[in-house]
């Protein structure tokens, strides 16, 4: 259990995503830089402002949006393409779905990029807030106020409405595509089952909900959010409805920031608002802690494919990779 | 590294198309105060503006309690304020500009209702830019007008080149029946001293009333003890020496005065207020003396939300008295004054 790198960031440096791009730790930042390590660090710019990051399916690229219009995907070596671009709009929003599909959206707007080629334009309503792809097929997921649409990209453009009241500021699937779930301005995260459209609200958070993670075979739900991590159960048929979530790492008056589960086993990193690390089991809640604290609060957490390393980045320009084999 | 101190001063600037909000926004851009500004424009705004960073943003409006129509904030403000947030350094204060149809509560709001936003951006005031050839006709067009002004910390009447005497202060007159607090400049091309405008302070309860003592004090010495003179204006067509002409206003400002109040009449007091009369609240501030505290005790609210705190205390020559002030709309003076007077301790 070592911290075998740290990257060197100024402290105004904002991670937004940290993990491994075709197993090489990348760190991107808020001001558009990229850092990549592999022996030394290496520095990238890629945008002027990064709002976005998405791993490829595949995880062999990072696809990126920035407050400079452009969508960029970027592979291990560190050399980025840009996609598409749009001059003086910020792309809030990306995604990777199947077969190296990408969606960007902003503002009202999304658009899906198949085969180097804008292939849809979605337009909504409102504004939209959370952008996902279903596991197979090629159908998104757009969060918007009141509700969740889905689209498919390729046949006729053909809709969902998933309309819950609110404002959902993200979205994402169930690893087996059964479940989609938002997260919400209200600190609470809504489920949908998608055979019957059956609602699952998930409350009682003291703050909202920024990041989440799947444990390897959708079992679990782990959340940010509270002063522990809340664990929703998915294991049966009626997804978390009736049963209580677990709550790993209680941490009293530390904040949940950013978790990550493991690749392999169901065991989730769990990152907090000072900057502390703790790897906690999922069955018993044993705890190990991996980083004692930092400046700022954790903000993004990834695995490498085994899943021996973990790599993590800080609001205030902290970022590392802890071996944890 | 406290809290309070570090967060980024906001400055919302709202007014009717055409009112001058550009022309004050690039003048506070281009002035020499060695600050860097971070713009947030209505995707239809004006044009014309420059700086490094101007983000625009889609007004949108968020239902925060059960759908409350007076709990709302702006949505696309929270997404871009969190954006911005993410890379520190490179401005030292926001200025938001919003569309001439904007209802400046939900802007004021979200730097309240929201936690994220909370802890970074502190709003510092809300500017209404007055058009003084327009502002009579659009007044009459929408209540957008009216709660602009009502909601204002800081009214610039602008273009006053454009009309003559009578008619300056015909609008003169209509604003302070619907705001008799704020501070009021004259202005032709938006000409004001950014000191007026900026950092004022004017939702920071520590200087509650220290940048803003006219919000109390504004002529309302000799008239609130008698005779309703800042309300109900359905009832009292135009001041004395004005044509009668002058537009009717729905906004009303009541202010109350009393001695020593009892806390733990007066809090509950004022959150039932608050919770029932909230959506015709749009501004409250209010200077308390509570019976043996040696702290003066002051409060301000946006609608439903209500902050209230210890502020320093009273000083040797200071009169102690409970001065408290609502701006609204149809507020019901007699019951408020009522209620008010059964807090003294
Ligand atoms: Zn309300």
């Amino acid at each position: 259990m070592v911290t075998i790198a740290n990257i060197d960031l100024d402290e105004h440096a904002f991670v937004e995503w940290a993990g491994f791009v075709d197993d090489v730790p990348m760190f991107a930042t808020a001001d558009g830089d990229l850092i990549r390590i592999e022996g030394e660090q290496t520095v990238f710019n890629i945008h002027d402002g990064l709002l976005c990051a998405a791993l490829s399916e595949d995880r062999r690229y990072l696809l990126t949006g920035g407050e400079d219009g452009k969508v960029c995907r970027v592979d291990a070596a560190g050399s980025s393409s840009v996609l598409a671009e749009q001059p003086g709009d910020w792309i809030d929003l990306i995604a990777a779905g199947p077969r190296e599909a990408v969606a960007f959206a902003c503002g009202r707007e999304a658009r899906v990029i198949v085969d180097s080629e804008i292939a849809a334009k979605i337009t909504l309503e409102r504004t939209i807030e959370g952008l996902a792809f279903a596991p197979k097929g090629l159908r998104l997921a757009l969060a918007r106020y009141d509700g969740v649409e889905l689209h498919w990209v390729n046949s006729g453009g053909s809709m969902q409405f998933l309309e819950w009241k609110g404002a959902h500021t993200g979205v994402f699937f169930s690893p087996d595509g059964k479940y989609v779930v938002s997260t919400m301005q209200e600190n609470a995260l809504h489920g949908w089952r998608l055979k019957d459209a059956r609602h699952m609200r998930m409350q009682g958070y003291p703050s909202k909900v920024k990041s989440t993670s799947w444990s390897p075979k959708g079992k679990w739900l782990a959340t940010s959010g509270a002063p522990a991590s809340i664990v929703w159960p998915f294991s049966g048929k009626d997804g978390p409805m009736g049963k209580a979530p677990k709550e790993l790492g209680s941490m009293g008056k530390l904040q949940v920031t950013c978790v990550s589960c493991h690749p392999g086993v169901d065991v989730v990193a769990i990152g907090y608002s000072n900057g502390m690390i703790l790897f906690v089991k999922i069955d018993d809640g044993q705890e190990v802690a991996l980083r004692s604290e930092g400046r700022g609060p954790i903000t993004s957490m990834g695995w490498n494919k085994s899943g021996h390393l973990l790599a993590f980045g800080s609001e205030q320009g902290e970022g590392g990779i802890i071996d944890v084999s | 590294m406290n809290q309070t101190s570090s967060r980024i001063p906001v400055t919302v600037l709202t007014g009717y198309l055409g009112a001058g909000k550009t022309t004050l926004l690039n003048r506070i851009l281009s002035e020499d105060h060695g600050k860097k500004y971070a713009v947030i424009v209505n995707e239809f705004g004006e044009i014309g503006i420059d700086n490094d960073l101007i983000v625009k943003s889609d007004e949108e409006i968020y239902e925060m309690n059960n759908g409350c129509i007076c709990c709302t904030v702006r949505g696309d403000l929270i997404r871009v304020v969190q954006k911005l947030m993410r890379r520190q350094g490179r401005f030292d204060a926001i200025i938001v500009e919003t569309t001439g149809l904007a209802d400046p509560a939900p802007v004021a709001q979200t730097f309240f209702m929201d936690e994220d936003v909370r802890a970074k951006a502190q709003l510092d005031a809300v500017i209404a830019l007055v058009d003084a050839k327009h502002f009579l006709l659009s007044l009459g067009d929408s209540p957008e007008a009216e709660d602009q002004i009502a909601f204002a910390d800081v009214i610039l009447l602008n273009k006053t080149d454009l009309v003559d005497a009578t008619e300056l202060a015909k609008v003169e007159a209509t604003i302070r029946r619907i705001n008799p607090r704020a501070e009021l400049h004259h202005t032709n091309r938006s000409d004001v001293d950014l000191a007026k405008i900026l950092d004022r302070g004017a939702f920071d309860l520590e200087r509650v009333m220290v940048t803003d003592p006219q919000f109390l004090d504004h002529h309302d010495e000799a008239h609130d003890h008698d005779h309703d003179h800042d309300h109900d204006h359905h009832d009292h067509h135009g001041h004395a020496g004005l044509d009668g002409n002058v537009h009717d206003t729905t906004i009303g400002t009541i202010s109350l005065r009393g001695g020593d109040l009892d806390p733990k009449k007066f809090l509950p007091w004022i959150e039932k207020v608050t919770q029932i009369d909230g959506p015709d609240i749009l501004r409250l501030k209010g200077i308390i003396s509570f019976k043996d505290d040696p702290d003066r005790f002051v409060v301000q609210g946006i609608h439903m939300i209500l902050e209230g705190d210890s502020q320093r205390e009273w000083g040797e020559d200071e009169k102690r008295e409970s001065r408290l002030v609502f701006i609204g709309r149809n507020l019901n003076h007699e019951k408020l004054e009522r209620s008010f007077a059964a807090c003294a301790a």
